[in-house]
């Protein structure tokens, strides 16, 4: 008999990052019982990484902005693939969640008549996210924490759950194991709220953590759920390209937005040369337009360097194959050059951009209020999810719940920047209320011990082999495939063999062994997060393969175009009886009228 | 290719010790770059925290050749490569592995700090006007990424052991954070004397230099502190004008 620890809560919560805190405090509110379950210690989720800003249609810097233009907006970024019940409660409800945390003690810049400011942003046509200063996440994660821990949630620290467990067709709970002393522990619950974050270590070049290994995606795919839009992975165009060390680690668009441009070697900026139709009457016309905008001047248009940022990511890419490119296969992208418009340009760049300012300097030697950044792509954001109802957040498994940015819908097939972290406190609040509401309403639900048991002795396995091969190798080989042939230029026959290489990685993550014991052990952890992200890559290659067109994040070098009969379906992944991988094409549901019509408007 | 050797603490309790590896090196590396190889190649359950990478976690504290520092965002050229690296976990804290310590005591001390309380809304949709000054001064202490490496740095902590009276450098930001908050009006003055020992800070500023943030720990936080307790509870005069106003 295996041995475990019990704990019983109505609800549980896995996931303390911005989603999984805003759903435990209104759970809490709900008054049941709940538990809070992450696998690093609390206020250090990837949601503290953010820098841009939190997108709310507030309309205090201007006030032309409101739910419908900002509702367009999320339309637009995704290519119409969004659930468009979620992009339209986003909009409308993100204002009042991001008042609320003020009401919490967030402190943001402010405007001129004291309210809260706001910043221009690619893809809102309004400046429109809420920020302080470049650390607009830490502010979030910090005011959510401080906040949900004088609440009644009951938190469980560096606990990793490995897998959910269901009586019949519905949730019953998860099991755990501590990373501090390896214990296992049962969590029983009569609801499940998946809160886990993305998946972003399935890529060698990311800006993501080591915790973004895409655990909540599988959990819910084993446990039966469906998952859509898999194959919308968000290359972010602007990462660090030296030195070796940080390449991946993100520069905020937010440099953009303060009047940063980008450049290749023959200092041109390249950007000006492919504005894509749906967004030529946006853009602006000129480099002096360009600039306008980012200084607040409301009748110009935006830069094209503020396109979306799969556009940019591309435009990138294209400078750099094409021998255009910085020394270290990225470009420039330069904010130094304000200093020609702006006296104190030199403090200006420091108060509004201090942690890239930091950042530059610290890792990479470089002062950018002097000189050019070099920046290439980095993989940075999962469109793609558990899919779930619009208004509750339930997936198709009863009783589970998923929020942020292991949830699917709202962005479609491209998100905005911004529309994350207003993602996490909109829908984190209604998976947290409705969970709370679920689990009062549900008979208790008992998890079978025999699954119990075979998932700790599946846990303990890589103990017992004497295998020759550790997981980092497997790891580092899959993050290698993952960026060289179903990254940014996606082609048939590369991800084709990608699959034959993910079949070789499953047979030798489950054959490889780790050493020591089970005491805060990496190399065991690394071994379970394995089995995580080979689902996940599986299901972006296999998703990415069904869709012949380009859209959004998406991009076919056979088929470079969007294609109309790709435009009415979404992609679904699930775990069929046997246990294989099987595609499905789920025709999005009509369009309300009245949502319609804003689009036309807004066209 | 340069190598470079790293004295890492390993084991636990009893059972520890320091232990030598070689890494090898490359441009723009970081103690955690080295210590991420060191694992995957001659170390595979090597305990280690970290996060981000990025220094925006505060997970992946150490004591590098003696100095509380993040590995993150310690580059091996800021370093003496001639010797040996030592790597540790944070000393002020119950070790658990390798170079993972027990920080929980801090996630118990921040809840017996007094939550912020705003005043009432300034306006009629709920919400509150603010002058950037005032923002300005606060957002300072909310940079904090609750890397710990103050509290690790502390006499009073570190070598004291003051962990029942004293809640240490970082929280006292966190308090000066909530007191000088433009909407708060809660009153810790009281608790920082009596209950948060705001009095066993003599002062040495050891805890601002090793902050990753540069935060004016005690300058701007800890002394203005002090200032309110002391004009609180020893200056007559303010007390008289306290009781009449
Ligand atoms: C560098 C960077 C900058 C960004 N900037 C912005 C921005 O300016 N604006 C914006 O809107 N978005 C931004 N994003 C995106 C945004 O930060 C994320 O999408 C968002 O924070 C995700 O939040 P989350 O709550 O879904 O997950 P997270 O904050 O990642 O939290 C995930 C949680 O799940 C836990 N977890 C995972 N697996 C398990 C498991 N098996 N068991 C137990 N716990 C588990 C983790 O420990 C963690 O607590 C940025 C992202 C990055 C990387
Ligand atoms: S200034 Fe005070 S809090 Fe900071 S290290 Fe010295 S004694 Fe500790
Ligand atoms: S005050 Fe500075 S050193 Fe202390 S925990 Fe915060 S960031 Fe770390
Ligand atoms: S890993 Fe996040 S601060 Fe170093």
């Amino acid at each position: 008999m295996a041995q475990y620890e019990t704990h019983e809560h109505d609800v549980i919560v896995i996931g303390a990052g911005g989603a999984g805190l805003r759903a435990a405090i209104e759970a809490a509110a709900g008054s049941v019982s709940v538990g809070l379950i992450t696998k690093s210690l609390l206020g250090k989720a990837h949601t503290v990484m953010a820098e841009g800003g939190v997108a709310a249609a507030l309309a205090n810097v201007d006030e032309r902005d409101n739910w419908r233009v900002h509702f367009a907006d999320t339309m637009r970024g995704g290519q119409y693939l969004n659930n468009w019940r979620m992009a339209e409660l986003h909009a409308k409800e993100a204002p009042d969640r991001v008042k609320e945390l003020e009401a919490w003690g967030a402190l943001f810049d402010r405007t001129s008549d004291g309210r809260i400011l706001q910043r221009q942003f690619g893809g809102h046509r309004y400046p429109r996210l809420a920020h302080v200063g470049d650390r607009t996440g830490l502010e979030m994660i910090r005011t959510l924490q401080d906040h949900g821990i004088h609440q009644s949630i009951e938190v469980y620290m560096e606990h990793t759950v490995i897998r959910l467990l269901k009586d019949g067709g519905r949730i019953a709970g998860a099991l755990a194991y501590e990373r501090e002393r390896g214990r296992f522990k049962l969590f029983r619950a009569r609801a499940v709220v998946l809160a886990t974050g993305g998946i972003g270590r399935a890529y060698k070049i990311t800006s993501n953590s080591w915790e973004y290994t895409g655990d909540g995606h599988a959990l819910a795919y084993d446990a039966g759920a469906l998952l859509i839009d898999m194959e919308f992975v968000q290359f972010h165009p602007t990462g660090m390209v030296w030195p070796p060390s940080v390449r991946g680690i993100l520069v905020t668009e937010g440099v953009r937005g303060e009047g940063g441009v980008l450049r290749n070697k023959h200092g041109k900026r390249f950007m000006f040369d492919d504005i894509p139709e749906n967004y030529r009457a946006q853009t602006a016309a000129s480099e002096e337009e360009g600039w306008r905008y980012t200084q607040g001047d409301r009748d110009a248009r935006r830069p094209p360097e503020l396109l979306t940022r799969d556009h940019v990511a591309r435009c990138i890419m294209r400078e750099v194959r094409e021998g255009r490119g910085s020394p270290h296969g990225g470009v420039f992208l330069d904010i130094a050059w304000i200093r020609e418009r702006l006296p104190n340009a030199a403090e200006h760049i420091k108060r509004k951009l201090p942690s890239m300012y930091h950042q530059f300097k610290q890792l990479g030697d470089i002062d950018i209020t002097k000189e050019p950044m070099e920046v290439g792509p980095t993989t940075h954001y999962m469109m793609g999810g558990i899919r779930v109802d619009g208004d509750t957040q339930m997936s198709d498994v009863p009783g589970l719940f998923a929020a942020g940015e292991c949830g699917a819908g709202l962005h479609g097939a491209n998100r905005l920047g911004g529309n994350s972290l207003s993602d996490l406190l909109v829908f984190g609040k209604r998976a947290g209320e409705h969970a709370a509401s679920y689990a009062k309403q549900a008979r208790p639900a008992q998890a079978d011990a025999g699954e119990i048991e075979q998932a700790i002795h599946d846990a303990l396995a890589p103990f017992e082999r004497g295998g020759a091969e550790g997981p980092y190798q497997v790891q580092q080989q899959l993050e290698e495939t993952m960026q060289d042939l179903v990254g940014i230029v996606r082609r048939e026959h590369e991800m084709v063999e990608a699959l034959a290489r993910i079949e070789d990685y499953k047979r030798r993550a489950r054959q490889c062994s780790v050493c020591g014991h089970r005491e805060y052990n990496n190399g065991w952890h690394t071994a379970l997060d394995l089995s995580s992200l080979l689902t996940v890559a599986e299901a972006i290659t296999r998703s990415a393969l069904e869709r012949k067109e380009s859209r959004g994040a998406q991009f076919r070098d056979e088929y470079p175009a969007k294609d109309d009969r790709y435009g009415g379906f979404n992609v679904g992944v699930r775990k069929s009886a046997a246990g294989s991988m099987h595609i499905e094409r789920l025709p999005l549901p009509p369009l309300r009228d009245d949502l319609k019509q804003i689009i036309e408007e807004m066209k | 290719m340069a190598q470079a050797t790293f004295r890492i603490w390993r084991g636990e309790g009893d059972r520890a010790g320091f232990q030598d590896y070689t890494a090898e090196t490359f441009e723009g590396m970081v103690v955690l770059d080295a210590i991420h190889q060191i694992q995957a190649e001659q170390a595979n359950d090597l305990a280690v925290r970290w996060n981000c990478k990025a220094g925006k976690c505060g997970s992946c504290s150490a004591e590098i050749n003696g100095r509380p520092r993040l590995m993150c965002m310690t580059r091996l050229n800021q370093l003496d490569l001639g010797e040996p690296v030592t790597v540790e976990p944070m000393r002020a804290f119950p070790h658990i592995r390798d170079l993972v310590a027990d920080v929980s005591w801090n996630f118990r001390v921040k809840k017996q700090i007094r939550k912020f309380k705003p005043r009432p809304a300034d306006a009629a949709d709920g919400t509150w006007r603010m002058v950037q000054k005032d923002a300005d001064r606060v957002q300072e202490f909310r940079k904090c990424i609750e890397c710990y490496l103050c509290q690790d740095v502390c006499h009073v902590l570190r070598e004291h052991r003051l962990h029942e009276e004293f809640i240490g450098p970082r929280f006292l930001i966190y308090a000066a954070a909530l007191e000088m908050h433009p909407l708060d009006v809660e009153n810790r003055v009281q608790d920082l004397r009596d209950r948060h020992g705001i009095g066993c800070c003599n002062i040495t500023k050891c805890c601002t230099y090793v902050c990753p943030e540069s935060i004016t720990i005690t300058d701007n936080g800890i002394i203005p502190l002090k200032e309110r307790v002391v004009d609180r509870f020893f200056d007559p005069l303010s007390r008289l004008f306290r009781i009449f106003s």
